[in-house]
């Protein structure tokens, strides 16, 4: 127990890719073996998580269950883990959406075996960049997490997917550039990639002091700009956001839960941080023109979206929607750090990352669902598919409204204080915002529109005919329960992650 | 059990009703109407004990129960984090009081109106109102037109989605209750969108119906407009004053600083912005002009919906918000003038259109809006208790009136199935006539709530809550409203006896209005009930100095809902001439309506059929143009595939092409002739041809390597030699 408690973090971090190379060892006919196996392996982590939140301890300052181990001690990169109120809030995230992603893809009998591979080395990218605490290792995790999800895209995804997933990893890894580079101008200048050391130490910079032949205070600007690039094509900020249409679209079921569910939250994250901490004075200049992008992603993704007619397509544009409200809220938060109000639209922008996650992976389990029956994703070709299907019909209409950020629900409380945040800060912006709340309501009900209302299609209710629609089943269900229990927990009594990510934002900034 | 416990269980009920139906029950019918009903029973009851409660506690205002707990953790200590609690004082005393009656009754009423207890239909499918089944009685004389051995005729059949609809009036009712028990704005505006949903739901109840399932995607579109100005004067509201609290807000200082603070926007002060945000809610939930549109279409659901979202209840919440937020919203002149406006016109823009409406439940409808106008015109002149009086009288009345139009619709579908003739619609007035012999407890009830609605003199409640707001209008000098909301009144009770003449007098104008018949006890009892406040609830507000009657019954209402606020209102002096404008309105629309229809026997003899009325002078197809269309067409023409598909995939697409032709570039110019060919194939070729010229040299020969030897010697000594000497 003793190894278990000391190592708490690397074990969740390694175990799913350590799970994933004993897989190349099972056989690859048995398919069941297989997915029950990467399905129990990647609940070890979810278990670890659930320990490291109760043993967590909010009201401290700092990291905890840190760890320290000797990677690359020539350039000063060490493997660096530690978590506080924000990243264990995405670590749980991760641990939690992991499995109901792997539960989800129980219908994918393609190359089983190399599918769930990919699938749990996803895993520990994803963790990587939430555990992280040295820079170099941030990076690593955040390129080692394209690989795998390029590969389940362009091997199992549909008709567009070589497309759309070059689409994804060349955007992503073109963004990344920029941020490599000042990674590295970080770490020559300091001879350390540890966060802890460099919060301290790149802030004590004097702006004028020269540097580059440029003054520090230029080569932060710059360095500022490569970070956001990065991360604002991950997010994905208005006009950055096309891959992610077609990603989300191409990817098969299960990879679009993890990208619109984790992925996404990478940038945001990467946002609060590195970016609020590493360059206040540069995020407080610019804060106006993130808050315009991010108003641009509110009010631009819900009409995008409503414009669909691909089911998929639909939901993936709802999240440049809602993503458009996180950094929203960081925008806030950077033009009037340590304000109270600040402190609310933090508040808020997290917990939207954190109610996104459930809310979107939840959407798309449920485009996956209908479309495993009718292998179309066209709104036209539903209809009126209700009284076949009621509980699934219930189940959407459930997710959807969480989607949709229905009072009562997990998505309204968030909204509701990044609005309040932004309100005084970035009025206008959050004015303009209330459009796209508009519009989220339209494509919201269209969706639902479209699917279960309306004359029925006969199409799907022929007797004993092979078009028949079934009902969703007990997995399918078990996918749901806890995405839903979540959704209306949080919706109701949200203080038990509320004051975690409060403590950790009153700490932070 | 104390009140205050007491106050946060009351929502508790209907919820859990939802929670259980949908888990456990959807399969049984009974079940499910036993747990929704049980539960609407346990809330009614605990809301009569905090009403009786209420009212036995001396300036409720001042002391009002409340309790509350910390709800969202916000900040760096405890003060500032976000509370939600409940509180009872008197406004939500009475509002909590016709809401639990009006629940109760409609709950009940949906067990009848649902056909429970009859047949399945075998036609009947889910999503789509019954059609009736067809019954086999062997053996039985029946007095019809067919006859045979086997005795056929068709019944109503029991709603294939029984279950579905009283979970979702369960949800329906925790909302309002949330709504009314809130102490605060925040979980008001929960309980606000609930609902919202739920009527959303319920007027899609029908989902297979292309029309309901449009009616409710705008109705929540069109209120979800106003949501979002709520949502943003909530906002504005937090940030200025740090709480949502209404007791903490409505406190001198805060109210004070909201009205000398200046909002930069149009010279309106703080308050004044907020209580305008706060206000374009309310014009969404209560359906006032321009966002009336939605509630008219909102009559595809089911009746006790109509009665219970569309009347009593939900749409009142839009006036309780303003109500509740009056010490706020007054300050400033600007919104209140703004409010009394749009009050006044929707009050009359709603009844001329009513005046050319045929269907039964549109014409209930639009008087809905025209009445809610009334509320809110009368908030505008700060006649606050006159408002909160209308709010529950007419809570009460038009509940009555929705429940009786769906029991005549239900008499006449009745007929429908008799004749078997479906092409008639049974909501249609000009197909019903002299139901009263038919459906008396019906025609009675429809009546006290028609007259209550007109404003009849002294006996119904309607009178009293309408001339109050009427005497508040004329004695503070809003001539204009006066006028306005005195020729409003007018047609109320114009088209009201339009409406009962048409349906209940004269002689059946169809086959199927002679074949209506009475409904069963679930669906007139409720009548019964709300027929009793609809006169007898007037009695609590009778003004102190009105002639005669004011010495007899003490003005209960106006003191005991004048508390609510720390300067209670002053009462309205007694004058005659909003009386006999009251008398004159009510009594000459009345008579006027009676006389122009009693004779008219076809659409063709209603001279009010006028184009512009019937088309709601044409403003749903006028938002349709402007607004629905463009904004679907902006959103995928410009910023679909224009702004993404064309410019910004575009130049993410030139990247590919450039990279490409970039590589061919380097390939073509660089790549093939200066790597490969001058460096690669240039140094094989020297290589080449220096081996090729200098092969000669090798012989093979010692004698001759040594030689050369010696000479490359001598050569390069001497050479050195010189160098050094130089």
């Amino acid at each position: 127990m003793n190894f278990i408690d000391a190592h708490l973090l690397s074990l969740i971090l390694f175990i799913p890719s350590i799970a994933g190379l004993i897989l190349l060892f099972l056989p690859s006919g048995e398919h069941r073996l297989i997915r029950w196996f990467a399905f129990g392996a990647s609940l070890i982590p979810f278990v670890l998580s659930l320990i490291v939140w109760f043993r967590f301890d909010a009201s401290q300052p700092g990291f905890q269950f840190e760890e320290v181990y000797v990677w690359y001690e020539a350039i000063g990169s060490s493997l660096h883990l530690g978590v506080d109120g924000l990243s264990l809030t995405m670590v749980l995230l991760t641990t939690l959406l992991t499995p109901l992603a792997i539960l989800a893809s129980f219908t994918i009998h393609d190359r089983v075996k190399a599918y769930m591979i990919l699938f749990l080395f996803l895993e520990t990218g994803m963790l990587g960049v939430f555990l992280a605490l040295d820079l170099l290792i941030f990076f690593v995790f955040w390129e080692v997490g394209l690989v795998p999800m390029y590969f389940l895209i362009n091997q199992w995804g549909s008709a567009n997917r070589n497309y759309a997933s070059l689409k994804f990893l060349i955007y992503t890894m073109g963004g990344s550039l920029g941020l490599l580079l000042a990674v590295q101008l970080l770490g020559v200048r300091f001879g350390t990639f540890d966060l802890l050391d460099l919060y301290t130490q790149w802030n004590a910079l004097d702006p004028a002091e020269p540097w580059l032949g440029m003054s520090v205070g230029t080569v932060k600007t710059i360095a500022f700009w490569a970070f956001v690039i990065a991360f604002a094509i991950k997010v994905p900020v208005w006009p950055f956001h096309t891959w992610l249409p077609d990603a989300h679209t191409e990817a098969p079921t299960a990879g679009s839960m993890l990208l619109a569910g984790v992925l996404l939250k990478l940038g945001a994250y990467g946002f609060l941080r590195l970016i609020l901490p590493l360059y206040p004075n540069e995020a407080q200049i610019f804060a106006g023109a993130l808050a315009l992008l991010a108003t641009s992603a509110i009010v631009f993704g819900a009409l995008a979206s409503y414009a669909q007619t691909d089911f998929k397509r639909l939901v993936a544009y709802s999240s440049v929607n809602h993503m458009g409200f996180v950094v929203l809220g960081i925008a806030a938060a950077a033009l009037a750090a340590g304000t109270p109000d600040a402190t609310i639209a933090l508040n808020g922008a997290i917990l939207q990352m954190f109610n996104h996650g459930l809310s979107a992976a939840g959407m798309f389990f449920l485009v996956g669902v209908i479309y495993d029956r009718t292998h179309t994703r066209d709104l036209e070709k539903y209809g009126g598919l209700f009284p076949l299907v009621p509980v699934y019909g219930g189940i959407l209409i459930f997710t959807s409204m969480a989607s949709l950020g229905l009072p009562g629900l997990n998505g309204f409380i968030s909204e509701f204080l990044v609005v309040r945040g932004s309100w005084p800060i970035l009025t206008i912006y959050t004015a303009i915002s209330m459009l796209g709340l508009l519009f989220t309501g339209a494509y919201i009900l269209k969706g639902i529109k479209k699917v279960l209302h309306g004359p029925l299609n006969e199409h799907w209710a022929v007797q004993r005919g092979e078009h028949r629609l079934a009902e969703i089943n007990t997995r399918e269900i078990l996918v749901m329960v806890p995405l839903m229990a979540l959704i209306v927990w949080i919706g109701i009594w949200p203080a038990w992650i509320l004051d975690v990510i409060n403590k950790a934002v009153v700490m932070l900034f | 059990m104390t009140t205050e416990a007491l106050m946060w269980l009351i929502p508790l009920p209907p919820f859990l009703a939802f929670v259980l139906i949908v888990l456990f029950a959807n399969r049984s019918k009974a079940l499910s109407h036993t747990i929704a009903i049980s539960a609407a029973l346990l809330s009614w009851l605990g809301s009569m004990i905090v009403f009786v409660r209420a009212l036995g506690v001396e300036h409720l205002g001042e002391n009002p129960f409340e309790s509350s707990v910390n709800w969202l953790p916000l900040g760096e200590s405890v003060e500032t984090y976000f509370q939600v609690g409940v509180l009872v004082d008197p406004l939500t005393a009475v509002v909590l009081f016709f809401v639990a009656w009006t629940v109760l009754m409609i709950f009940l009423y949906s067990v009848g109106y649902h056909n429970f207890g009859q047949p399945e239909g075998h036609h009947d499918h889910k999503g789509l109102p019954p059609h009736g089944a067809t019954v086999e009685e062997p053996g039985r004389q029946r007095n019809t037109p067919h006859s045979g051995s086997v005795d056929k005729h068709v019944v109503p059949s029991v709603e294939p989605m029984y279950s579905r609809f009283f979970a979702f009036i369960g949800l329906f009712a925790f909302g309002m209750y949330v709504l009314v028990l809130s102490d605060n704005l925040l979980t008001l505006f929960v309980g606000w969108e609930i609902m919202g949903l739920c009527s959303y739901l319920l007027i899609g109840f029908w989902y297979a119906k292309p029309s309901a399932r449009d009616a409710a995607v705008k109705a929540f579109m069109t209120t979800r407009i106003g949501d979002v100005f709520m949502l943003l004067g909530i906002a504005y509201l937090y940030s200025s004053t740090g709480t949502l609290s209404f007791r903490a807000i409505f406190v001198p200082d805060t109210l004070h600083a909201l009205q000398t603070i200046p909002s930069g926007f149009l010279g309106f002060s703080a308050a004044g912005l907020i209580g305008l945000l706060l206000f374009v809610g309310t014009v969404g939930k209560s359906a006032q002009f321009p966002l009336h549109v939605w509630l008219p279409d909102a009559m595809e659901g089911p009746t006790p919906v109509s009665a219970m979202i569309h009347a009593a209840t939900m749409v009142s919440a839009g006036v309780y918000a303003v109500v509740r937020m009056f010490p706020l919203i007054s300050l400033d002149a600007q919104t209140m003038t703004i409010i009394a406006f749009i009050g006044a016109f929707t009050a009359i823009f709603a009844a001329t259109i009513a005046v050319a409406q045929n269907d039964i439940k549109r014409v209930l409808a639009y008087s809905t809006i025209s009445q809610l106008g009334f509320m809110i015109a009368a908030l505008g002149i700060g006649a606050y208790v006159a408002a909160v009086f209308h709010l529950i009288t007419h809570a009460f009345f038009k509940a009555l009136l929705f429940l009786g139009s769906g029991s005549v619709i239900h008499g006449m579908e009745h007929g429908v199935l008799h004749t078997g003739n479906h092409h008639v619609d049974p909501q249609d007035m000009f197909n019903m006539g002299g139901l009263r012999r038919k459906m008396p407890i019906t025609f009675w009830t429809f009546l006290i709530g028609g007259f209550a609605l007109s404003g009849f003199p002294l006996i119904t409640a309607g009178f009293w809550s309408k001339d109050e707001i009427l005497a508040d209008a004329f004695s503070h000098g809003h001539s204009t409203v006066f006028i306005t909301l005195a020729v409003a009144a007018f047609m109320t009770a114009f088209y009201t006896m339009r409406q009962i003449t048409l349906t209940f007098l004269g002689e059946p104008r169809t086959p199927e209005a002679e074949h209506a018949r009475e409904t069963p006890w679930t669906m007139t009892l409720p009548l019964i009930v709300l027929s009793v406040f609809a006169v007898g609830y007037g009695w609590v507000g009778i003004p102190e100095h009105f002639p005669l009657l004011g010495g007899l019954v003490p003005s209960w209402l106006h003191e005991f809902v004048g508390g609510t606020l720390s300067e209670h209102p002053e009462a309205v002096e007694f004058n005659i001439i909003p009386l006999l404008t009251s008398l004159v309105v009510a009594l000459g629309g009345l008579y006027l309506g009676w006389v122009t229809y009693r004779n008219v026997r076809s659409l063709a003899q209603d001279r009010f059929q006028i184009p512009l009325l019937k088309n709601k002078y044409y403003v749903d197809e006028f938002y349709d143009r402007v607004f629905v269309k463009p904004a679907y067409w902006f959103a995928e023409n410009v910023v679909y595939k224009f702004m993404d598909q064309g410019v910004i995939d575009g130049i993410l697409h030139l990247f590919g092409p450039f990279t490409d032709r970039f590589g061919s570039f380097i390939r073509n110019y660089f790549d093939l002739p200066v790597i490969n060919r001058f460096f690669g194939d240039g140094s094989a070729e020297v290589t080449y041809t220096a081996g090729e010229k200098l092969r000669f040299l090798q012989t093979g020969r010692i004698q001759q390597y040594l030689m050369l030897a010696l000479v490359l010697f001598l050569a390069i000594g001497a050479v050195l030699y010189f160098l050094m000497m130089a």
